[in-house]
Parts: C-alpha cells; structure tokens; sequence
C-alpha cells in the first residue's frame, strides 16, 4: 500500500514535467539555426538539440533550466575570441559538444564551458580543445562534470588555463574526465565537500591536480601521470586520497604528490611509481597513509622535519633510490609495519616482523640533501662503507626516525 | 702478431688464476640474481663486484703477467720482430682473455636475468674497465723493473680508483660547499674510469633520483647521446694513453 502510494506521489511530480518539456531542434538544416534564438525560445525544461555541424556563433549564455544537448558532438567554435557556453542557470545539462578555440585573455577567466553561481549544472561526454579554461566553475554548488575529454596544446604555463577549475564552490562531482596540456590539470580552490574520480590527468603543464583552501574533498581512482611539477596540494584539511595513481612526474621541482600544509587526511592504497619524489611533505599534521606502494621513486617520500603526527602504516617501498629523505633531526611521526626492500635484518621468533628496527633515512641522502653535488659519488664503495657505519652508529641521521616493525615479506598490495 | 696473441691467449686461458676468476665472476652473478628477490636489485650487488673485483683482478693480473713472462719477451725480443709488435700483442692477449673470462663469468648471467639497458651498460662499462686496467698495469709493470715494487704499485693505483679518489672528492665537496661544484662534477669525474663507469650506470639505474638538481646536470651532460659517446672517448683514452705510454717506453728500454 505504501509503495503505491510512493508510487502516485513520483508519478505526480515527474509526469507533468515530462508532458510539458518540449524538445526544441536547431542548427544545421533546422528552422532555427542560430543556438541562442534556440535558446531564448525555450522555457524551464525544454531540450535543446543541437545537430551536428560546424558553429561559430560567439558567446552562448544559458539563462534557463535547459537541457543542451549536441547530436554526434556539433563544433561549438569560439575564433579564438570568445567564451563558448556560458551557464547562468540552476539544473542546466550540456551534454555532447565539441568545444574549442575560446578566447584568451590575462584579465578575464574565459573558458569553454563557464558555470557562474549557480548550482546542480551537469556537464557530460564533452570534447573540449584548445580552451583557455576547460570547464571552469565559479560559485557552483552540486556540479556534476562527467566524461569529457579536455585538451590544450599551450607551450608555456602563462599562456594556458586549467583544464577544470573550480572556484569557492562547493559538492561537486568530477568524474572519468581526461585532461591534457593545460596548466593545471584540475584545480580547485575553496572547493568544498567535492568528490573527484576516475580522472585521467596527464601531460599538463604545471601540476596534474592543484587545490588549495579545499576542505572535505575525496580523490579517488585518478590517475595523474607524466605532468610538468606532478600533483600540489595545500593548506587543506580533511582530505582523502585512495586508490590514486601518481607516475612518471620527473624533475628537481616535480613530485607525485607535494603535501604543504595539509592536515586531518588520509592517503590510501594509493601507487606511486617513477617519480623524482613520491611524497613530498612540508608542515602537515596528522595525516594517515595506509597501503601506499612506493615503487623506483628517486625518493619515495620526502618528510621534512616540520611535519608531525603522521602516521605511516603498511605501505610498501620497493626499488627506490631512496626511501626517506629529511631536512632536520626532529621527527614526531611515526612508521610501523611497513614493508622495506633495502631492510636487512632478520625475524628470530618468525612473527613476520623484523627483529631489529630499520632506518628509512641513509645518511647518504642527508649529504645529498645538504650537497647536490655528492650525488655524483652516489653507489660508490667509500660512501656504501660510509652507509653501513651510519647504520651501526647513528650520527648524522635523525636517530627516531626507525620503524620499530618492518615486515620480513612485501604486502598484498 | 696473431700468432703471439693466439699464444698468450692459450697461456692465460689455462691459467689457473683465470679459471678460478671466470668460475668466482660466475658463481658470484648467479647466485646474487637467484638469491635477490628481484633481479635489479641483484645488479645493485653486481655492481659492487664489478667495479670493484674487475679492475682488482685486472690489474693484478696483468701485473704478475708481464713480470712472469719476462724471459719469454727477452726470447721475442731476440727475435726479428718489431718491440711495438710483441708489446701490442701482449697487451691485446691479455684485454681479450681478461674481458673474455668478465664475459663469461658476468655478462652472460647478466644477458639471461636482465637484459634491460642498465644491465647491457654494465656489461660494456665492465668489458673497458677489464681493458683499461690491463692498460694501466702495462704501464705500470714497464717503468718499473723490482716485480715486488712493481706489484705493490698496481695495488696502490687499484686502491686510488676504486676507494681513495671517492675519498678525496667526498673531501673537496665538504671543503667547497660553498661553491657551485656541479659542472666541476662531471669533469673531475672523467678523471677516474671507475668514477665514470659508475655514473654511466646510475644513469640507467637511478634514474628517477638523478632527475633530480645535480642529477639533472649529470643526466644534462651524459644522458644525451652526446654524453654518452663522450664518456666512451674519455674510456677509451683511459685505454689508449697508457698504453701508448708504455708502449714508447718498452720500445726505448733497455731489458
């Protein structure tokens, strides 16, 4: 009984909505041919078609609870001079177009597809190329921006704008989007309680995923790979990473991931492979990393000395140059059953956890920390036998700095 | 001057020394790839082994060669050929038994459990040092006639590569920290084929690392094909000059 009654309720909101909608046909071949007059005609909850073709018809503003929809991706082109859709509305869809061209401009933001305080504007299956901005969301609250394709062909960081770009906006949804060549892959700034997933982020100029001021966000299942500096976030808290991959970010100034002023996150299972640095981190606070894999990273986590509280748990470091590097001697973290190639103790009573403690920091990553150029005697016999005495008499490295309980075995991971 | 080569070859093939080198080079490479759990770490140990065995050997070897076949240069000598003849095919003899034994004993394990570019890079690094201290160990054993002296001067040269050459830099790095050392680096670095081997191989190993500050310098200078050719000129001057030296002296001197 109850579920009929459920039943008539659904049915009474959504079939007078659906009855009235109407879908208005323009472009090419249509009566209508200009997008805009299309637009302009229609009322709250009309779909629009747009059908395939070549459009330049300059600026779109999108004033109405519409949906927008292209047939067989239609070219929206913007000369190199204009912004291409502008959304002004609450519950807009554009789905389906070829974006490309906008204009550029130092002064103004000009995007491909703009969203401007508004809130619940969805944004699907889209190929945007050669925007300045990719998707660009400014005030925007319950966005969802799904499986587009966004692409630029910038040389250098001034010239270009981010693939997608949030600004104080809050509950977004970005998902199964591939970015490359922009600037900043997808940036966010005050950009709350967003989830980002499933992105493929590679190839941009500057940094794969850039936030700052983003509280509450959750990252999963992206993949940033081979971008200019690797992945920057800062002054954030409450962060959750899981299941991201982080690969091929080379440089002196790139990392995987670079953690400034983070706090209250946890980063899981997440893989960082081929990278300069894996982890970077400068004054965070209590962050949790569980079930990262560190693998042929130059160093697989960078920690300097004004970090504490964090925690680092079962994760596993295979084939790195060097597992840890620090700055000072001061540690307030701690490190517990992860899994080390390089530990070379031994298990007595076979609990799978080593006997002795192991020592992340070498001391020759200290001098090369201190001296570059020493990087150069690296492998060689005086500063293996250099190594190994440092192992036996701690002196010049953080003498806290151990994992009291390194496992014998690699975890499953 | 085949023919002499073709005899020096067969007496140092049946050396003792040489079999048990070739059997430890072998022995050694096998079971660091079967122990390791992952054969890049295993090259890791490898490299140690070659950089420091094979020019120990290398040299040594040569040494107490040269010495122990004296009567029989003395014998080629008294013969019609020419000094710059027996001389080359001395030192061609024992290049090519010495790198052979490397060969066998380190490069084929090397082919079969990594053939990636870091392990070929070790094989050919391996291959010129073997050469290079021959080279050197000629020298050495031509300017000085005591056998006793001229032995104890090779161990000296070997320790001065391999360990107090790194000494001296690590030293001249802390006393001019203060100073921008990165380009003065890669050219004290070509002073010391073992320095200059190893660096070719990080380059391949470390990769990631050397992406970094310096390293970039590093990769900047021999990562680029340029580099690369340049660093085999500077071995191969590491050959060629010490041979050409004791060859100039051998052909003068009085036996």
């Amino acid at each position: 009984m109850n579920r009929l009654i459920i039943l008539y309720f659904v049915l009474a909101i959504t079939i007078p909505a659906q009855a009235f909608a109407k879908i208005i046909k323009v472009g090419k071949g249509q009566t209508i041919a200009v997008i805009q007059q299309g637009i302009d005609m229609a009322v709250t909850g009309d779909t629009i078609l747009v059908s395939e073709g070549i459009y330049r018809q300059g600026n779109i503003v999108i004033n109405k609870s519409i949906v927008l929809k292209g047939v067989n991706h239609p070219v929206l082109d913007g000369e190199k001079n204009y912004e291409l859709l502008s959304v002004k509305s609450p519950n807009v869809t554009v789905d389906g177009f070829l974006i490309r061209n906008s204009g550029h401009s130092s002064m103004t933001d000009i995007a491909g597809i703009k969203i401007y305080n508004t809130h619940h504007v969805t944004v699907i299956n889209n190929i945007l190329e050669d925007n300045f901005f990719g998707i660009y969301a400014q005030q925007g609250t319950h966005c969802v921006i799904q499986n587009n394709q966004v692409t630029a062909y910038a040389k250098a960081t001034q010239l270009s704008g981010n693939g997608i770009h949030c600004w104080k906006s809050d509950s977004m949804h970005i998902s199964g989007n591939s970015i490359t060549g922009h600037r900043d892959g997808i940036y966010l700034e005050f950009a709350t309680h967003s989830l980002i997933e499933k992105n493929t982020v590679q190839k941009n100029n500057r940094y794969g995923l850039h936030f700052m001021f983003s509280h509450n966000n959750t990252y999963t299942n992206n993949v940033f790979r081979n971008n200019g500096a690797g992945v920057a976030v800062m002054y954030t808290r409450n962060v959750t990473m899981k299941n991201n991959r982080f690969e091929d970010n080379w440089g002196d100034a790139a990392y995987g991931l670079l953690l400034k002023e983070i706090s209250d996150s946890d980063i899981e299972g997440n893989y960082f492979e081929k990278n300069t640095s894996g982890i970077y981190m400068d004054g965070s606070s209590r962050i949790e990393m569980r079930k990262n894999v560190f693998k042929d990273n130059g160093w697989a986590i960078k920690m300097q000395a004004s970090c504490m509280d964090i925690k680092l748990e079962k994760n596993n470091f295979i084939n790195n140059t060097f597992d840890m590097g620090t700055n000072g001697s001061l540690v307030l973290n701690t490190f517990k059953n992860n899994y080390w190639d390089k530990y070379e103790g031994y298990d007595l009573n076979k609990d799978k956890i080593g006997d002795i403690p192991y020592r992340p920091v070498s001391m020759y990553s200290m001098i090369i920390e201190q001296m570059p150029p020493a990087m150069m005697l690296f492998r060689s016999f005086i500063t293996t036998l250099l190594d190994k005495t440092e192992k036996l008499l701690p002196s010049l490295t953080p003498e806290n700095l151990k994992d009291d309980y390194p496992l014998m075995k690699p975890l499953a991971l | 001057m085949i023919k002499i080569i073709k005899y020096v070859i067969a007496d140092i093939l049946r050396n003792k020394i040489v079999i048990a080198y070739t059997a430890f080079l072998l022995l050694m490479s096998l079971s660091v790839f079967n122990l390791e759990d992952n054969s890049s770490k295993g090259l890791l140990s490898l490299l140690n082994i070659i950089l420091l065995i094979v020019p120990l050997v290398s040299i040594v070897f040569s040494t107490i060669y040269i010495y122990n076949s004296s009567e029989f240069i003395e014998l080629l000598v008294s013969q019609p050929l020419k000094r710059k003849t027996i001389w080359l095919s001395l030192f061609s003899g024992l290049a090519a038994s010495l790198s052979l034994s490397f060969f066998i004993g380190a490069g084929i394990p090397i082919l079969l459990y990594q053939a990636s570019p870091t392990g070929i890079m070790m094989l050919i690094t391996g291959l010129f040092l073997s050469v290079i201290f021959v080279s050197i160990a000629i020298l050495a054993s031509v300017t000085t006639r005591d056998k006793a002296k001229g032995i104890g001067k090779v161990i000296l040269l070997w320790l001065y590569f391999s360990i107090l050459f790194d000494g001296l830099v690590l030293f001249l790095l802390f006393q001019f920290a203060d100073y921008p050392l990165e380009k003065a680096m890669v050219a004290v670095s070509a002073f010391n084929p073992i320095d200059l081997s190893r660096i070719l191989i990080l380059l391949q190993m470390d990769v990631s690392a050397l992406m970094g500050y310096t390293g970039a310098i590093f990769r900047n200078f021999f990562g680029t094909q340029a580099g690369v050719i340049l660093a085999i000129c500077v071995l191969l001057l590491w050959m060629i000059a010490p041979l050409w030296l004791s060859l100039r002296r051998f052909t003068t001197k009085d036996l």
